[in-house]
């Protein structure tokens, strides 16, 4: 087997679209915070971060390989990341680079390297059912933007302006929504203890 | 051209559905996993668009950070169990992992 063969070259291709779709979509978001994301470097930005999105969530559906599929992944949580900056959630913007890109990608890519076998690489992310799949996909998306066009969404008041929100949530987190952040963190315990009960190694009593 | 909030359900939806096809389609278990992240974030576009273009208080911003910590638990607990599996059975194939059925 080559080195690097077409599919690698294909591969690094995509990568640098990718790379080069993100680039600008950073460096005019900055501009588009100012400008409230009405002007044209917020237009261009936007796109340029729902492109990288898509595009990588569709690397994601399509790639033949577990490993590329895990990369793509990349682009879309740093385009999401992106989106939430023009929405003015500076704060989930920063939660979702931290904890996806550096937590779940991580455990992910982790999971990936530990079992698929490198000589079975290529066909590690074979497809099953690809054509109701796709019937039912093209269906939902379809009657998803259907009810998004048609539906006359209450959009008349001024949209939140960007400031910084941290703090607020926070209070929010301490006051009224005190009961869900306890449970969170019971949930997250348990998260903490399940994993490690399932993941270890079985000691037999002998 | 203006950015609405069209543009951005636009974008969740085709977020979802990718998400969708992956969950149907792949065998590998932690393809699986992926699209459920896909997902996820798609609902949460969704959450923090309307947050922002209905305005009020930041209820929405509060639910994608929910959303974020379970996600967050779900993939520890989800890659636990599939390492287990393949632990005990040497496959993550979701169609091969089926001794409960026989």
């Amino acid at each position: 087997m080559k080195r690097f063969d077409f599919a690698s070259w294909r591969a690094l291709g995509a990568l640098a679209a990718l790379a080069a779709l993100l680039i600008p979509g950073l460096a005019l978001a900055e501009e588009g915070w100012e400008t409230n994301s009405a002007g044209m470097a917020g237009a261009v930005a936007f796109w340029a971060l729902a492109g990288l999105s898509v595009v990588s969530a569709a690397g994601v559906a399509f790639s033949r390989n577990i490993l590329y599929s895990s990369f793509s992944l990349l682009g879309t949580f740093l385009g999401v990341a992106g989106l939430y900056v023009f929405l003015s959630a500076d704060f989930l913007a920063v939660a979702q680079v931290l904890i996806y890109v550096g937590g779940v990608l991580v455990l992910i890519l982790f999971a990936v390297m530990l079992t698929s076998r490198i000589g079975d690489v290529r066909i590690s992310n074979e497809a099953v059912g690809v054509f109701p799949a796709t019937l039912a996909t093209v269906v939902t998306t379809g009657l998803m933007l259907f009810i998004a066009w048609m539906t006359p969404w209450r959009t008349g008041a001024q949209p939140l302006s960007h400031q910084p929100t941290a703090a607020a949530l926070g209070e929010l987190f301490l006051t009224r929504y005190l009961l869900p952040f306890e449970i969170a963190s019971v949930v997250l315990l348990a998260t903490l203890v399940g994993a490690v009960v399932v993941a270890r190694k079985e000691i037999k009593p002998e | 051209m203006q950015i609405g909030l069209i543009h951005y359900l636009a974008v969740a939806a085709i977020l979802f559905s990718l998400g969708m096809f992956c969950v149907i389609t792949r065998k590998n278990a932690i393809g699986i996993l992926m699209g459920v992240e896909l997902i996820l974030n798609g609902a949460n576009v969704n959450f923090v668009a309307f947050n922002h273009y209905l305005g009020g208080v930041l209820s929405g911003q509060i639910f994608a950070a929910f959303v974020i910590v379970l996600a967050a638990a779900e993939a520890a607990v989800g890659l636990a169990i599939i390492l287990g599996i393949y632990q005990n059975m040497r496959t993550i194939d979701a169609s091969e992992a089926d001794t409960l059925r026989d």
